[in-house]
Formats: C-alpha cells, structure tokens, sequence
C-alpha cells in the first residue's frame, strides 16, 4: 500500500527521524494561512502518490502567504502529469506547505527487501535528488549497501560506515547515524516494503532532514497496523482495481481488447502472454484466485466488462481439484445475469471437463469452447479483431 | 525415483481447518502418509480418522514425521514453521498465503540454523507422481516419469503438468516453491536436487517476472547440469512497477523483466519458451535427442 509524502513523514518524525516543519493544506485559503503562521519562505508540494512532481509542476516556492495562495490554488484541483503517472494524470487533492531549507548537500538514502539476501538492505548514494533508477543503471558503484541483520535492525557502525562513504563532515556523522538507524527502525516497526528519502539533505547550518519520503507497505502484514491502514487513500487508485480487491480478486487494467480471467497469478500472466503470442492484446490481468467461486466469477465478469475496450473474453482456468462443471454453471448464470454481449471463449480443464464444456455449448449464450491454452487465445484474438 | 518425498514420506498436517481438512483427505486418497495433525488442546483424540497431536514436538516423538504441511492461517504461519524446524522435522511445505514478508524474513535467518527443508510459502506443494502428494495440487492429472518440475506459480504448473502427462511424459517430482519475495527452497536448490536424481532426465522450470532467482538458477544450470532443461518466463507483457498477483511478481527498478530472464536461462543452455502452449512439445524434443554433452563437459570430465 502507498502513501502520501504528508503521511510518511508524520510516520517517520514518529520515529525520531528529522524532517521540515509543514503541515498539509486542501485549499489555498489553507495554505495561506500556514503560510503566514510559518512566517517564512515556503515550499508548496503537490500530494500524489506518483513521483517526479517537480518536474511537473507540482513543487514551487513561495517567498509570501499571498505567492502560496496563488501556487496552491493554481495546483488543487488540477491534474498533475508527471512521468510515473501515465497520461491521464492523478487529481491533486492537497498541498504540503513546508518550511525551505538552506540545502548544503543532497544525498539518497532507501531501504528495500533484497529477495536475494532474505533481508533488508539499507542504501545511500551521494548523487541524490535525481532519478535514483539512472544512478542504480548506469554508475551502480555509487550506491552504497548494507544489509539489515534480521532481529538486530541497522547496526550504528553500519550507519557510520554508510555516513563516511556519503563523505559527510565528521561532525555530522553521529547525527546522520540516530537518522538512519531511526529510519531502519520506522521501516521495520511498520512492515514497510519500500522507504526512500530523495533527497536526503545537509543544510548549511549542519542540519540532517528528510526533505522527501516515500513509504510503501506490506499488504500482507496491513492487518496488524490499523493506524498505517487507515492511511489508505481510494482516491489514488484506479476504480475498477479497487472495486476488485473488494471482492479479493486481482485486477489490474492494461490498455489491450482481449478481457482475461484467469485462476491464479502465473496462469493469469501466462494467459496474457499467449494473447500477445497469438496476436492479440490483453486489456487486463485478473486473477480470481485458486478457488474461483460462482460468485467470483460474477464480480469478475462485471469488472472485465465495465471496460469499454473490452471486444473479447478470455477464461483460462485450469480447476485442478475445483470440479469444472460448478465453474461452468457459475459462467453461464454470471453471463445471463449481466447480459453479456461480447463474445466469450472459455478453456476448463480439471475434474468434470465434459460434463462444463456440455454445459456451456447448451447454455445457448455466445461461448465459444476452447481445448488448451494455444486454441483458446487463437480463437479470442480472432473474435477481438 | 523422486527427490524429497516418496512412498514412504510420513506426513504431518499443521491447520486442520476447512481448507486443510478437505486438502488432507484429498493427499490421503492419493495415498500419502498422513500420520497425523496439530490442533493444541486436542492431542489424544481423532479427526476424521487422523490421530491429533497438541504439539509438533509430541508429534514428533509418537510417530516421527518426515514432512509436514502448513494450513495455518497467515497470521500465524510463521509461528507453524518455526514450531515445526524446533520439532526437528527436516521439510516443512507451507501452502499458506499472505505471510507477512517480514515474518518470513526472520522465519529464514531462523532456519539457516537448522536442518529443516522450507517449501514455500504461498505454494501449491509437492508431489512425486504414484507415491506422494503433500500439497493441494491436483493429483489426476500427475503421472510418473522422468521429468522433474519447478515453478513460482501454482496453476501455471498444472498446465505445464498436463501437457507433459497428455503427450505421455511423466514426472519425477514436481515442486511449486511459491510466489512470494521470500521463500525457502529456490529455483537453483531444486535444480541441484533434479540434477543428483539419477531418475530425472530432464527439468522444466517456470519463472516469472520479479526478482533474480531464476539468474541465479541459470547461472548454476550453465555450470553445474548436463540434463536438458526447458523454461517459460510468465509475465513477458506485464507492464513495469505493477505487482501481477504474486508478492514477487514485480517489475522494479528496471530489474525482473522476463526479457532479462529468458536471455540469461538461453545462454545458460535452457530450451526457452515463448508461449506456455509450448512446454510440453519442447520437452518430448529434449527427450527424444540423444544425450548430448556440453562443449565444455568434455573438457573438464576425468579431470
């Protein structure tokens, strides 16, 4: 799950992390007025959860409560595109209104699960406040590690070490060891899955703050933190995927005219492999799961085809021990219902495969059946055409 | 013959729930050992025929399991695992999803003190074809042969499955290690295991997109094996950044494409794929040349 810059550094200040005075606004007569409070210059930032704000427009100083009226103003409401957003944009619903900082040095400092060490691993790199990506891709030996002990959390040597690499005065270096180990700690206190400060910055005064912060979190592990939960903004997230996840199916829409609906993860991206494979394009990835209910299959059908590109539909699933001719039953019943009108092609394999497929030639509804994967994306990539 | 699991496997149960319930009974009609389950504060008694235990400890000590299998809900999955390695019992197949990954990051560094075996989690099981299953795959569609399977996803492996068993290839065993960031057994440990298998001929492995287990399992494969290895990649058109049902199933940071993957499995060697109708055909390829030698095993053999 992902979060606000706004919330991730109430988390992370939780924690004893440093970041700038600010508070978050959703008007511009809001932003003035902790403007004005600040009595200060500030900096107004756009609050999506897409990255590259700046570039786009949605990060501008203001040196007067009445400049920070007018860039709030001209941000809220409006649909900022950045390049992590696509090119629909995402709505700006609010402002942080922050204090500037005199910026010495701006340095990167992340952590992420490393999948091949089982653990934690802790990065920081001098070249911050750009695209971290580029630095990882073209000057790797940049980025400086160090692997998170489980049960121990960022060792302070650890810190010092990756202070010094950053070559940080001496003076600093105590000061930036309380920050990540602090830092280490808020990620693994809340089960984040991903923590990034870009940038990282040194002012001219010697200060230490989190100029920026992304916090990711574990889904899995959501259900022991209901403070992190309730952070969950739906506003972010695109309709249709959260209108699944209601119904624990997974749905993520591409932008193809083949509707997929498969039982489980690999078979799913398989499926929409073999699409592409044949011809075709998928419009979607949805997993209904290892089960696949007659009611699941329902709510799938509903979300595949509120999307309009949708000229074709694909069901893959592969039943193992789930008896086919119920998965065939809940097809046709979900398809009356709904009054589906594209055309349907459907592969079943499992215990009872004759028994479904008779089901679905006699349901006198618009099914084409399909024997095995190659046959079934050939036939629905023609019927999308 | 098979790795890990045979006919003589004794299996325990951890969660003898609904879903565990009707999975156990449905191993034991495919004739798995199932000796018995945990359920704390019920040992002594039976359920639907199964002797329970009220630890994996005592289970251990009356009637020394091989293997056990994990149902337990998420929440307390990790707790199982850990309860089964301090038991001794040396594979622990967890089927359970949704482990929080940093139970699992602590249930890992716990394990490499141990001489416990960890499949999973978030994995359809095992199952030596006519012999075992501990898992919740389908057993029908499993016939016996040369043919050792491994892959990240559940259903994606039965079919790869059932088009090897409908073309008459048989498997030696078949191990799903699990969708998940992090997990047990990995690609390159259940290569090595097909790889000492004097029975299996050759190997089928079915990656996906995230991570670089499958790197490193080619890396190996060009090093290491001599038995002709078949591979599909899911995932060649998911879009970057975007998590495709599986935990691990991420493109990140430019890293985890399936284009990386299938470049790095082809220069190892490895048969690769491009549509998943094609697993079972290019197998009965491999089986049907000759055993063929790489350039550099010629070299290096009786030195």
């Amino acid at each position: 799950m992902k979060i606000h810059e706004f919330q991730g550094k109430q988390i992370l200040k939780g924690f004893g992390v440093a970041v700038p005075e600010g508070e978050v606004a959703e008007s511009a007569d809001a932003a003035c007025a902790i403007a004005q409070k600040m009595a200060r210059e500030v900096v107004v930032k756009a609050q999506i959860h897409a990255g590259g704000r700046g570039k786009a427009g949605g990060v501008k100083i203001a040196k007067t409560p009445e400049e920070a009226h007018a860039i709030a103003a001209s941000i809220l409401g409006k649909t900022l595109v950045t390049i992590q957003t696509g090119p629909e944009g995402q709505l700006v619903r609010r402002v942080l209104v922050e204090e500037t900082l005199p910026i010495e040095r701006e340095l990167y400092l992340g952590i992420v699960v490393d999948r091949a060490q089982s653990c934690p691993v802790f990065m920081a790199s001098a070249a911050g406040g750009v695209e971290i990506e580029k630095v990882a891709a073209e000057t790797p030996e940049l980025i400086l590690r160090e692997a998170i002990r489980p049960g121990f959390g960022l060792q302070a040597f650890q810190a010092r070490k990756l202070a010094f690499g950053l070559g940080l005065p001496a003076e600093s270096v105590p000061r930036a060891t309380e920050f990540m180990t602090a830092l280490s700690r808020a990620f693994e206190s809340t089960d984040a899955s991903l923590a990034e400060i870009n940038p990282f910055v040194l002012t001219k005064d010697g200060r230490l703050l989190a100029l920026d912060a992304k916090m990711t979190f574990d889904d899995n592990a959501l259900y022991r933190h209901e403070d992190i939960r309730k952070l969950r903004d739906l506003a972010e997230e695109d309709p249709l995927e959260v209108e699944a996840s209601k119904y624990s199916l997974n749905y993520i829409k591409l932008d193809g005219t083949v509707g997929c609906m498969v039982n489980g993860a690999g078979l799913a991206m398989g499926t929409m492999d073999i699409i592409k494979y044949a011809g075709g394009s998928p419009a979607n990835f949805l997993d209904v799961g290892g089960g696949a209910s007659a009611e699941q299959v329902r709510h799938a059908f509903e979300i595949l085809l509120s999307d309009k590109n949708v000229r074709a539909v694909l069901i893959n699933i592969f039943g193992g021990i789930m008896r086919c001719d119920i998965v065939a039953t809940g097809v046709v019943e979900a398809a009356r219902a709904l009054g589906v009108k594209v055309p349907v092609v459907v592969r079943l394999e499992g215990t009872n495969v004759e028994e479904g497929q008779r089901i679905l030639r006699e349901s006198g509804l618009n099914f084409a059946v399909a024997s095995g994967m190659k046959d079934a994306a050939e036939k629905v990539v023609a019927l999308a055409r | 013959m098979s790795i890990l699991v045979d006919e003589n496997t004794k299996v325990l149960v951890q969660g003898l729930g609904r879903e565990g319930g009707f999975h156990a009974q449905q191993c034991m009609a495919y004739g798995t050992k199932i000796v018995g389950a945990v359920k704390p504060g019920k040992g002594g008694t039976k359920q639907d025929g199964i002797p329970l235990f009220d630890s994996v400890a005592q289970a251990k000590r009356e009637v020394n399991p091989r293997a056990t299998v994990i149902f337990v809900p998420a929440s307390g999955a990790a707790d199982a695992i850990l309860e089964a390695a301090d038991a001794g019992v040396p594979l622990v197949v967890c089927i359970t999803e949704g482990i929080p990954t940093f139970d699992m990051i602590r249930v890992h560094a716990c394990l490499k003190t141990t001489r416990t075996r960890l499949i999973g989690p978030n994995c359809p099981g095992i199952i030596s074809p006519g012999k075992c299953k501990i898992g919740i795959m389908p057993g029908h569609i499993h016939r016996p042969g040369p043919v050792g399977v491994v892959s990240r996803s559940g259903t994606l492996t039965y079919e790869a499955v059932g088009q090897l068993s409908a073309l008459g290839i048989g498997q030696s065993t078949c191990i799903g290690i699990g969708g998940d960031p992090i997990i047990g057994t990995s690609f390159r440990d259940a290569i090595e295991m097909f790889n000492a298998d004097p029975h299996t001929h050759a190997i089928v492995m079915i990656g996906e997109i995230g991570g670089t287990a499958e790197e490193t399992a080619a890396a190996y494969i060009r090093e290491h094996v001599q038995k002709p290895v078949v591979g599909f990649i899911a995932g060649q058109t998911a879009p970057p950044g975007r998590r495709m049902g599986h935990a691990g199933a991420i493109i990140s940071g430019g890293k985890g494409t399936a284009r990386e993957k299938m470049a790095a499995m082809r220069e190892a060697g490895i048969t690769v794929v491009e549509s998943p109708a094609q697993i079972g055909e290019a197998v009965a390829a491999c089986l049907a040349r000759p055993a063929e030698l790489k350039p550099d095993a010629i070299w290096t053999s009786g030195t």
